[in-house]
């Protein structure tokens, strides 16, 4: 009940802050790019890996039943819809939530929140607003890039490994690709990054006992993140196509 | 001014203040001195605005503080954080001069680093210091950077978070110079938490004992290794018999 209270007063006073606009413009800019555009390189490997791993194994499925064919649409639907949400929010779960959770928690710990406070500056509006808001945007064009590369990676393996021509591989991911496969997948991102970055903050906030707290902190944060962004996975999953 | 009236404060099942009073007139010094775990830093956050009481309540300057809007207080008091509490990630110019760079008095870079290095002189450290990062400072160094902070905009009140902590002698003196320093040329009202019985009496003019969430004693900082007070005979000659419960 405790975590629960603390993390509704954690929304709450996120939400009322950002109602009473004090912007940290700096503070949001190095949010963007920590978030953001430090995250690309590590997202961009594992689409990549993932969209070539996702057409040898649809290739070799397909075989089963004489469905080759069908592997560009699988690779491209497979990774705008899932693979490229949520291995993307997965991926930058681990490497922000536990970078946030940490800086803020050692910022606990050391009084340095406490500093924020008696130096006239409200620790929500500086610290956890920028990250949230970079999070909460970030993701979303985090994820289209990965699907794109991910698409790409099982091009790079359709054509050299597989026997497809570039034209059939293209073709037949265009045509069968959907606008809302995309913003499925868009929209997802907007919920994940808005889940890492309030784990990461939430946990950061309440962090206790020194080292050891920090590390139980971050912990938290990264395994909270994970489950809630497989929980809502799930959940935008049957809203957007159950129907 | 500050005064505190009838603080009690409870964590969880443990009392750590009980019916708490102190009153330090505009212009005088300080020092809160007791047992670790004894509740003197819960003080120190309830004048700050960081921790409700639960009963009692705390005036600066006359004016009432408020858990819910710690800003009405806030921009008369400096504070000197025990451990420092200098933000990693900025230089120390901009530590020293933060509220007027990110609070609510705005400051423009350039005369933000200026007054950065007017502030790191009277602390007794050279102009060089100011680029430098917390990380790459001395215990010594960071103190007086903090020090710096909490006086920076001519605050009415400071507070002192065990400023010695962790500092060899000659830091300590140094420290406490500087403290005794500013308190004289800045006619400010200052708190100090410490467990430093030299340092009690190099910067303060008045002692409170804190010991299970009660003041044991008051008087005068002189008076205080002569006294015949239990408390205070056990806690300045650090007897593990008398009244005060070490366990």
């Amino acid at each position: 009940m405790k975590v629960l209270r603390n993390l509704g007063q954690c929304v709450n006073g996120f939400f009322n802050k950002i109602g009473k606009v004090t912007i940290y413009s700096r503070e949001i800019l190095k949010a963007f790019y920590q978030i953001g555009w430090m995250s690309l390189p590590v997202l961009g490997l594992t689409a990549l890996f993932t969209g070539g791993a996702l057409a040898l194994q649809i290739y070799a499925g397909g075989s089963r039943f004489n469905a080759e064919q069908v592997v560009p649409a699988i690779v491209a639907i497979g990774m705008a819809r899932e693979l490229g949400p949520v291995l993307g929010g997965l991926i930058v779960a681990a490497r922000v939530a536990s970078s946030i959770a940490a800086e803020i928690g050692t910022m606990k710990v050391t009084e340095q929140l406490d500093a924020l406070t008696t130096l006239s500056t409200n620790p929500i509006k500086y610290l956890v607003v920028p990250r949230v808001l970079a999070a909460t945007l970030s993701l979303p064009a985090l994820i289209a890039i990965g699907d794109s590369i991910g698409i790409l990676g099982g091009y790079l393996v359709g054509i050299n490994r597989l026997d497809f021509s570039s034209s059939t591989y293209l073709a037949s991911t265009a045509s069968m690709l959907q606008i809302s496969d995309i913003f499925s997948g868009i929209i997802k991102g907007v919920f994940f990054g808005f889940i890492i970055a309030l784990s990461g903050c939430f946990n950061g906030f309440y962090a206790s006992n020194g080292a050891e707290g920090v590390g139980k902190a971050t912990k938290s944060a990264v395994v909270a993140a994970c489950v809630f962004i497989l929980a809502t996975n799930y959940i935008l999953t049957e809203a957007f196509f159950n129907s | 001014m500050i005064e505190i009236r009838n603080i009690h404060k409870t964590f969880g099942k443990q009392k750590v203040l009980d019916g708490v009073n102190i009153f330090a007139h505009k212009g005088s010094s300080t020092a809160l001195i007791g047992t670790s775990g004894g509740g003197k830093s819960v003080i120190l956050k309830i004048l700050l605005g960081l921790i409700e009481p639960d009963e009692g309540e705390v005036f600066i300057d006359n004016v009432k503080v408020s858990h819910r809007e710690p800003g009405r207080t806030l921009s008369r008091i400096g504070m000197l954080f025990q451990g420092s509490a200098l933000f990693d990630s900025l230089p120390v110019w901009q530590n020293i001069c933060f509220k007027f760079l990110k609070g609510t008095e705005k400051l423009s870079s350039r005369d933000a680093k200026e007054l950065a290095i007017q502030n790191l002189e009277k602390v007794g450290l050279n102009y060089k210091v100011a680029n430098k990062f917390p990380a790459d400072l001395s215990g010594g160094m960071k103190k007086r950077v903090a020090l710096a902070r909490a006086i920076v905009g001519n605050p009415k009140i400071i507070l002192f978070d065990e400023p010695t902590t962790g500092l060899d002698p000659i830091m300590t003196n140094t420290i406490n110079s500087l403290i005794r320093e500013i308190v004289e040329t800045m006619d400010v009202t200052t708190l100090t938490i410490t467990h430093d019985i030299s340092s009690v009496q190099q910067i303060s003019d008045n002692v409170a004992l804190l010991d299970s969430g009660r003041i044991r004693w008051k008087g005068k900082s002189k008076e205080l290794k002569g006294s015949k007070d239990p408390y205070v005979f056990q806690f300045i000659n650090g007897k593990h018999n008398g009244p005060i419960n070490v366990n």
